[in-house]
């Protein structure tokens, strides 16, 4: 083919091959430029503090004693491992996230469907359930544990007041039942989240075949067993997984609701103590290697989740 | 069809339809009161705000109490002379010149990920993406200990350019979902008519993703301004931002419940805001674009 074509282009048009590479290298650096910017500096930004993380924690350095400051092997890595503490606050981590995504996303799922269907008032019920999401996730926390959880004047029992009068269980919300306590708020503020991205998935559901199955005379829960949920999977997925990310890192609530006491302190929040209160730095950084390594087995996870979906964007 | 010209037949579809009304209306019912639910914290954070220390410490509530500006007042500083302007401002400043920065680095990166993508596009939004599934308390010690040898502690842009690098993989996602939708015939057509590249994107890319643009400043603005982990490490008594004055205002005073319920609508009021004027596209953002 180029023999044939090698007569008409003259010597003129003809590059010699470096030529060719140079600008195609020139071109693919023209299309990397607007990237450089953000790629550097989320990775200064992000990376370097990990290298440095990953350093300290084979350190042995507590801020408290500067000159002992040196070199700890794997100790910092055996503290954690076998401390209770840490123990205690990965399961807490665990309980915390998996009960709030799960039930978030339960109740989001019912919400969503509630809000399906056209109704009078819809947009403004829509609007009330989006308003929990957009409180300051500290406020939140201090109108739950004050305004609502308060075994004196908190509006739950003000309410059993009403209803039971002046003999009206009177229950320490936040004493009795920790961990709950702070579940129920998150899930307070996290079902919005999750009715939002269901809502969009019930929206965008092939209607044309919703339509065929009804006229077949498939019955309402045919339907949404057997073709509204299978379309909802992708959504439900994202939904836990942006809410998991999310709630591991929860730090606010459990720093206000109960300041990490009665067992609900979580690795974010014990992290921060090692490094806050104790100066630990050592150890504190060996605890944030192993939610790091923990981390990044979930996110393959997770990310393979949000590439599925994002494959099916591209195939459509 | 043939159902209507007899007449016995007629009658039983038409009991069904009823039923659906009834559901229809019980249904309706159930999800006013889910919405209520959801918004009763949010109105009693309100009308307590609104009320005495003395009603607001009641049991049970008193809800028609008179109304009253006190707990703002004291919020403001009308007793204890601290006034939450700074730490407002602080706020203010770290989300809005976050944002900036943040959109001056994601929309460029953007572009290179969706009209003119590089090679591996989808491996680099991926790493993006990543980043924000670090856990960012694994990150505190190394950002406080290099803060502290380059002289950043208590400094505000420490807390610009860590909320950027939150902000920027959601922002890179966000408009590069955006930036897909531009049609590749609308940018030909710009070439063909002798359009450069600048002229293109200003005036012809620029319009379509403004909508974007302005979903994703909000994201980006509601999630710095929620900030609290970093704030309350890195900063102290300068840099200060809102959330760690809410947290410091409420162990140093003790409990004034209306006044903590003003403190609490205050500081979520921007948000708020914010958040109603991105509804349209809240999800969208907080999806990372992957829904549209």
């Amino acid at each position: 083919m180029t023999t044939a074509l090698e007569p008409r282009t003259g010597p003129a048009w003809r590059r010699s091959p470096e030529e060719t590479q140079a600008l195609r290298r020139a071109g693919n650096w023209a299309r990397r430029a607007p990237l450089l910017p953000a790629l550097i500096f989320l990775i200064i930004v992000t990376q370097l503090p990990f290298v440095v993380t990953l350093i300290i924690s084979f350190m042995n350095w507590n801020a408290y004693y500067p000159d002992e400051r040196g070199f700890a092997g794997i100790d910092n890595f055996r503290r954690v491992l076998t401390d209770v503490n840490t123990r205690d606050s990965i399961i807490t981590t665990i309980k915390l996230t998996v009960s709030v995504v799960l039930v978030s996303l339960v109740l989001g799922l019912l919400i969503a469907l509630l809000l399906d269907r056209a109704f009078r008032g819809r947009g403004v019920v829509r609007t009330m359930m989006i308003t929990p999401f957009l409180i300051v996730p500290v406020a939140a926390a201090l109108v739950w544990k004050h305004a609502l959880y308060n075994p004196e004047y908190g509006l739950f029992n003000g309410v059993l007041t009403w209803i039971f009068g002046q003999n009206a269980p009177q229950p320490d919300w936040v004493s009795t039942m920790p961990l709950t306590a702070i579940v129920v708020s998150l899930v307070w503020q996290w079902t919005p989240f999750m009715m939002l991205i269901i809502l969009a998935g019930l929206q965008s559901k092939p209607l044309d075949v919703i339509e065929a199955a009804k006229i077949d005379g498939c019955s309402g829960w045919q339907i949404f067993r057997h073709m509204t949920l299978p379309h909802l999977r992708q959504y439900l997925e994202l939904g836990a997984l942006l809410g998991s990310i999310y709630i591991v890192q929860n730090f606010d609530a459990v720093f206000t609701i109960t300041s990490g006491g009665l067992g609900t302190a979580n690795l974010p929040y014990t992290i921060y103590q090692t490094f806050y209160n104790a100066q630990d730095y050592g150890r504190a950084s060996a605890a944030g290697v192993v939610v790091v390594i923990g981390t990044i087995l979930i996110a393959t996870l997770a990310l393979r989740t949000v590439s599925s979906l994002f494959r099916e964007e591209g195939a459509r | 069809m043939t159902a209507t010209l007899e007449a016995p037949r007629t009658a039983p579809p038409a009991a069904p339809v009823r039923h659906r009304n009834r559901t229809g209306t019980l249904l309706t019912v159930v999800a006013w009161v889910v919405g209520v639910l959801f918004i009763i914290p949010v109105l009693w954070m309100l009308l307590t705000s609104l009320h005495s220390e003395t009603d607001a410490a009641t049991n049970p509530p008193s809800i028609f109490a008179p109304l009253t500006l006190e707990g703002y007042a004291n919020f403001f500083g009308a007793q204890t002379g601290t006034s939450p302007w700074p730490s407002l401002l602080n706020s203010l400043t770290a989300s809005v010149l976050s944002t900036a920065l943040v959109l001056v680095l994601a929309i460029p990166a953007a572009y290179a990920l969706s009209i003119r993508p590089v090679r591996k596009w989808t491996d680099v939004l991926f790493f993006f993406l990543s980043t924000k599934m670090l856990p960012v308390v694994a990150g505190l010690l190394p950002v406080y200990l290099i803060a502290q040898q380059i002289g950043l502690l208590d400094n505000i842009w420490l807390l610009i350019i860590l909320y950027t690098s939150m902000n920027l993989p959601i922002a890179v996602w966000m408009m590069r979902s955006f930036l897909a939708e531009v049609p590749v015939e609308v940018l030909e057509a710009a070439a063909i008519d002798g359009c450069g590249l600048m002229r293109t994107l200003r005036t012809v890319v620029g319009p379509m993703i403004l909508p974007g643009i302005a979903a994703t400043s909000l994201i980006c603005f509601i999630f710095s301004w929620n900030e609290l982990l970093f704030a309350r490490v890195l900063t102290a008594t300068v840099a200060q931002t809102a959330p760690v004055f809410l947290t410091s205002f409420v162990t140093s005073q003790g409990l004034f419940l209306a006044t903590v319920c003003a403190a609490s609508v205050v500081v979520s009021l921007p948000v708020l805001i914010a958040g109603f004027a991105a509804q349209d596209k809240l999800v969208q953002g907080l999806s990372l674009g992957a829904i549209k």
